[in-house]
């Protein structure tokens, strides 16, 4: 069992499914030498060559574009984009193409692109560095959306993402890319299901769904809270398309109580999914009402950061105030 | 310009492709099907048959001329304004018709609006609505089939219009950068619904774009069938043969409106539209044929009355076909239904079946 940390988890999964599948193909800015700036790829060129690790120019939409096109041919485009906030010149291709040629064409041009891209904030990278826009996804229809928070899920979505035959947006933690290692399954064929979330702990007072980077935050409000006594059910969705619906019903009839707290902007995030189908499938259950916390309805700032994301304190508060109605 | 036969059926022998007389027979026939076709899905549209049509008459030539140079094994990703593409891949008359009806034959499941063709079984890639984004699918496809040491081209067509997008751009510039095995090629019909060419760019040309992603860029008659049957061929044989990327403008004209709902006569006069059918692609090719002796006018009446016969029975014939079944609003979106999917399918297949 190696121990990895986060992006040393991608690395891995690209290595061992590129050396499984030579259709496996790999574009992206700075991928190949520079082995992209967070080093996901790091040592792929070497062992794989240009023709499979393509530096390519700095376009989203030709990166994106290129890869369908590849897709449609029976490849199996692996995409990184440097940044989340740097996808919407590819938006396009995404929205328009990427998730609908599947169903426009009858099934008869699937294109099987899956897209890496690191996302969220606390690395000091302000406005377009930092951003959380998973909803932007989770709202087109033909597009799977995946967000893991540990090194060892993130091979395992990893993996089923490449394996798959859907578009997959593949938002990687990049605050927690190095923060600690966790032992990895070596089987090369270990893969984790979509739609199906993470008990991270148990619990009976609240439930307090997440994903992403704020797995952490959560974690550290869980620990908080269980000195005040309240015992939080905390759950990591780990794909938010498909959403693992019943492990947080069954976790709201159990504890009558629920916050759902993620970086992304609080309007129209996809908390308000998972809220609103809470209310209509289980609030019968409730105890109290269901309580959100997301990023703020701002831009991201740069200097305010750390006041801008939703802190263990800021969590733990939510929890009593659930905890306690 | 590249021109081989001039506007009165005048030719120079030096330029003449080398095609059979039952090539240009063929060629000429499969042209008389497009002007046909394109006349009666007008007809069908007013009439209510059709939700929708995209005229392409006057731009024969441009369709007929670039794909009879592909080859079988080469893809295609046309724009809605080639049928004659369709046709000349192979793909018959009553499986394009059930697209344009979106019935229940129909490859596409009826999805699409018609004219947004989808033929896997004959190297036709689906298409969308957005102008330029399928250009990008070109040179995916074309440096796959590279990567898959497989010697084929895929080819791409567009309006002029597409030219300004910045999909065009990254297109050009990935197919520059990875001398993709792909064929560009821009039918300048002169207007993008409503915007002239001269104003869609400063360029001299649109071919010359090409010059600044690194590779060639020719300009043809594009009411000259022989033309740009030889201005593609090229191209294709030097993608064939790893020379890279082609663009190629081919200058014709939209007879028609851009589609269905668009009314013409707001945005441009009859003289022009006048002078543009002097230049008629049919016409001059009729006349390229008579002069050559393969061809006489009695014959194309003949054949033309022959090709109305056997659109109007194809029509009647796929009128018969049902739509395509209320199931089939969910399928394909992915390659397994989600679980709010196949929800959302169960409830309203059970509110069907009570209906």
């Amino acid at each position: 069992m190696p121990m990895l940390n986060l992006v040393q988890s991608v690395n891995e999964t690209l290595r061992t499914e590129m050396r499984r599948n030579a259709d496996v193909v790999l574009l992206g800015e700075d991928i190949g030498k520079d082995g992209g700036v967070f080093r996901a790829t790091a040592g792929l060129l070497n062992e794989f060559g240009p023709e499979r690790v393509m530096d390519t120019p700095i376009a989203e939409d030709g990166i994106i574009g290129t890869a369908i096109g590849m897709a449609l041919y029976g490849l199996e485009p692996v995409v990184e984009i440097q940044f989340l906030d740097f996808i919407y010149p590819g938006f396009n291709q995404i929205v328009s193409e990427l998730a609908k040629i599947r169903y426009r064409s009858g099934g008869g041009y699937p294109a099987h692109v899956v897209i890496r891209a690191p996302y969220g904030g606390g690395i000091k990278g302000a406005l377009y560095h930092s951003q959380s826009t998973e909803a932007y996804f989770t709202h087109t229809p033909g597009l799977y959306v995946v967000t893991p928070s540990t090194p060892a899920d993130t091979m395992g979505l990893l993996r089923t993402a490449i394996r798959g035959s859907d578009p997959v947006m593949f938002l990687e933690p990049k605050r927690v890319y190095r923060t600690s290692k966790e032992e990895v399954p070596a089987d090369e064929d270990f893969t984790i299901p979509f739609g199906k979330a993470r008990v991270v702990y148990e619990g009976t007072g609240v439930t307090l769904v997440s994903w992403g980077a704020m797995v952490h935050t959560c974690k550290a409000a869980a620990e908080m809270a269980a000195k005040e006594n309240i015992s939080v059910e905390l759950i990591d969705m780990r794909t938010l398309m498909p959403f693992d619906l019943e492990t947080v019903l069954g976790s709201v009839r159990k504890t009558g109580r629920v916050v759902i707290a993620h970086e992304a902007t609080k309007v129209s995030g996809f908390g308000g999914e998972i809220a609103a189908q809470i209310a209509e499938r289980a609030i019968d259950s409730l105890r109290a009402p269901i309580v959100r916390l997301g990023g703020f309805d701002t831009p991201f700032p740069y200097a305010l950061e750390n006041r801008y994301l939703p802190s263990p304190e800021r969590v733990l508060r939510s929890i009593r105030k659930a905890a306690s109605y | 310009m590249l021109q081989v036969i001039t506007a009165d059926g005048d030719f120079d022998p030096k330029l003449v492709p080398d095609l059979s007389d039952e090539d240009l027979l063929k060629i000429h026939r499969f042209m008389l099907t497009v002007r046909r076709l394109n006349e009666k899905g007008m007809s069908l549209q007013r009439q209510g048959r059709l939700g929708f049509f995209m005229e392409s008459t006057g731009q024969e030539a441009c369709q007929i001329g670039a794909a009879y140079a592909l080859s079988a094994q080469d893809w295609a990703l046309p724009s809605y304004r080639d049928p004659g593409m369709c046709l000349v891949r192979g793909v018959p008359l009553a499986t394009l018709l059930d697209q344009l009806m979106a019935n229940s034959a129909d490859e596409s499941k009826g999805r699409s609006l018609p004219t947004h063709w989808s033929f896997r079984k004959w190297n036709v890639v689906s298409l969308s609505s957005p102008i330029g984004s399928k250009l990008l699918h070109a040179v995916g496809i074309a440096y796959a089939a590279k990567y898959k040491r497989d010697k084929l081209v895929c080819f791409t067509s567009m309006g002029e219009g597409a030219t300004s997008q910045g999909e065009f751009h990254a297109a050009m510039n990935f197919a520059g950068v990875y001398r993709a095995p792909v064929v560009f090629f821009c039918e300048n019909n002169q207007y993008a619904i409503s915007l002239p060419a001269r104003r869609q760019t400063a360029s001299e040309s649109f071919a010359i774009k090409a010059e600044a992603y690194g590779f060639e860029g020719v300009q043809v008659d594009g009411n000259d069938v022989l033309a740009v049957y030889k201005a593609v061929r090229s191209a294709v044989d030097k993608a064939r043969s790893g020379g890279g990327p082609t663009l190629i403008e081919a200058v014709t004209y939209r007879m028609g409106g851009h589609s269905s709902s668009d009314d013409p006569s707001v945005y441009r006069n009859d003289e022009e539209v006048e002078m543009w059918k002097r230049r008629d692609p049919i016409a001059r090719f009729t006349a390229y044929l008579t002069r050559k002796g393969i061809l006489t006018e009695s014959a194309v009446q003949k054949q033309s009355e022959e090709i109305d016969a056997y659109i109007s029975r194809t029509v009647k014939e796929r009128e018969t076909v049902k739509p395509p079944a209320p199931s089939t609003l969910f399928t394909d979106v992915y390659s397994e239904m989600p679980w709010n999917l196949q929800e959302e399918a169960e409830e309203f297949m059970a509110e069907e079946g009570r209906e």
